[in-house]
């Protein structure tokens, strides 16, 4: 089974640029893994349970309560850009 | 014998009789660095000033460095993944297994080399080079965890953490001719670990012998309340499990195993390797693992998926590095183009594809389900067997540039290695043997989860009876 993907629509939400040069052997890359991948395709499992963890684990919970953190100097001393006590992006919202 | 030529349990005993002999120790290793690393780069970091910390700390492992994988966080010492992406990224915290090798007396000693972000096998695809098989320079010492290995073998380091999400302790540590074991899933906290694929993802430790590794494991297991997926299981001595015979033990040979694709100098080598075991009184039997053939499929659907997920958090806003844009759409875009390097775009962009609408069922779901299979097969085994043997990889070590460019070649190196991750079980390479052209060759020990015990039993009654842990290297 050959599975064409649409490279710049995953880019899009992959939310990553690509290089021109690199986005054809990309997309190339990608389709070979898939097309090995698509022996999964000859197993039937309809009814076979998903696993997406091997340990029976629950969630677990801790008091809620407060405590000091020396953190946030530390966090913010190697942030790219930061200002006061806090990180520093680029305009949220356009035009505003 | 040069002091950096000791294992972890000579070096504990060297430093029991001379304990003011400890700054020497951590100095030896970092001469033996500067000496031969330029040829082997196995370490990212090395700053001797880290070294001097934490030497008086009295514990198991007082005053003995143990080299750290580069994605494992060490507090106020920068931690890269081997990326661009984290340049300038100075983790605040330690991970819990930095903190319980402190508490142990541990000196960290330094950050080893690694594929970026762990996603590779063969540390190539590290930023900062790739790291050389110290057996023979043009060949790569496997990966993800390639530093770590190499410099356990080319005696840059005494002992060593790695991190495995598919072998990536395993394949190295075959390819460099050490001990790697890969603990059950929640064995160890993953704390301070960067997240690969948080389901299959493993710390653990790279040594020269089935004994070191025993010894480390001890001050690496247990519950973390900090991991809420790591395991409330009480922790045995594994060292108790050293001096135990073979004798009666039931192990298993996956028929999947030596098949088509396997080269016969491991084939012979693992045979040979399971006639001392039988010699040593194990009983060996035949078994099947029939869904094995699809571990690597399942894997690059799951493992990516978690992958993509986990890499959304590298956007240059709150650490490492930033593409300066005075647009924010252009900032997130263009930090992680330049910061991300060919391998984790095309993982982050396979497991996007995987994930997003109209592909969900057809390729993660059903890799789901696949591996529900593939924990069955290994249930049923150890219905019948207590151990699983069979090869680490199926081949000795390979060229470096080798693979480069055809990335499912490279994927398919890790065929042996990846159903324990996927089905949660411990593994553990132990040398057993050389190619021709004196390459090192392991064989892969299973056992069911929480069972690393009848590894070390197996795998220390195996390496009492050869000599392959004995040979070194020559640089």
């Amino acid at each position: 089974m050959l599975q064409k993907i649409n490279i710049d629509q995953i880019a899009e939400l992959a939310r990553l640029n690509l290089k021109p040069a690199e986005r054809d052997k990309l997309a190339k890359d990608l389709e070979g893994i898939l097309a090995y991948v698509s022996q999964l395709q000859e197993l039937s499992a309809d009814k076979v349970p998903p696993t997406s963890h091997v340990l029976p684990i629950e969630n677990v919970f801790r008091k809620d309560f407060a405590k000091l953190s020396d953190i946030r100097e530390a966090v913010l001393k190697h942030a790219p850009k930061c200002e006061g006590k806090f990180f520093k992006v680029p305009k949220v919202i356009e035009g505003a | 014998m040069e002091l950096y030529e000791l294992t972890l349990k000579q070096a504990q005993e060297f430093l029991a009789k001379n304990p003011n002999r400890k700054d020497e120790l951590t100095k030896t290793l970092a001469d033996r660095i500067k000496q031969v690393d330029s040829k082997l780069n196995t370490y990212i970091n090395f700053d001797s000033k880290h070294a001097q910390k934490n030497g008086d700390v009295k514990g198991p492992l007082s005053g003995i460095p143990v080299s750290i994988k580069d994605n494992i966080v060490t507090r106020d010492w920068e931690t890269t993944c081997a990326s661009k992406i984290l340049k300038g990224f100075v983790p605040p915290y330690d991970a819990t297994v930095i903190r319980k090798l402190r508490e142990a007396g541990a000196v960290i000693f330094g950050k080893c080399n690694m594929d970026e972000f762990a996603f590779g096998s063969s540390c190539e695809t590290s930023c900062f080079g790739p790291t050389r098989n110290p057996w023979n320079l043009d060949f790569v010492p496997g990966g993800s965890s390639g530093g770590s290995a190499a410099a356990v073998a080319g005696r840059t380091a005494i002992a060593a953490l790695g991190s495995d999400t598919g072998g990536s302790i395993r394949q190295p540590a075959s390819f460099c001719g050490v001990v790697g074991l890969k603990p059950t899933y929640g064995r160890v906290s993953r704390y301070g670990l960067v997240a690969f694929g948080s389901s299959l993802d493993q710390i653990g430790p790279i040594t020269r012998t089935v004994e070191d590794s025993a010894i480390l494991l001890n001050v690496l297991a247990g519950h973390d309340e900090k991991d809420s997926t790591s395991a409330n299981v009480p922790v045995p001595d594994y060292t108790s499990f050293l001096t135990k015979s073979v004798k009666g033990l039931k192990i298993g040979l996956p028929k999947e195993y030596f098949v088509k694709g396997l080269d016969p100098e491991v084939e012979k080598a693992v045979k040979q390797a399971t006639s001392v075991l039988q010699d040593l009184g194990a009983s060996v039997t035949e078994i099947s693992l029939p869904h094995m053939k699809y571990a690597i499929a399942v894997y690059y659907v799951v493992a990516v998926a978690e992958a993509s997920s986990n890499l959304g958090r590298f956007d240059g806003v709150e650490y490492g590095f930033r593409h300066e844009s005075s647009n924010l759409r252009d900032m997130y875009f263009e930090t992680r183009n330049q910061g991300f390097g060919a391998e984790a775009k095309r993982r982050i962009l396979l497991g996007t594809f995987v994930l997003s609408a109209g592909y969900y069922d057809a390729y993660y779901l059903k890799g789901l389900k696949v591996r529900t299979l593939i924990k069955q097969d290994f249930d049923q085994a150890f219905q019948k067997v207590a151990l699983v043997l069979g090869p680490t990889a199926p081949t000795p070590p390979f060229r470096i540039g080798e693979k480069m460019s055809d990335p499912l070649s490279m994927y398919l190196s890790d065929i042996y290695t990846i159903s324990a991750n996927l089905a949660g079980v411990p593994a553990m390479n132990v040398p057993c043997g050389f190619s021709a052209a004196g390459l090192p060759i392991g064989m892969q020990l299973t056992a069911k989860p929480f069972d690393e015990g009848t590894i070390f039993r197996a795998g220390s009654a195996y390496e009492s009876a050869t000599k392959w842990h004995e040979k070194v290297p020559k640089l």
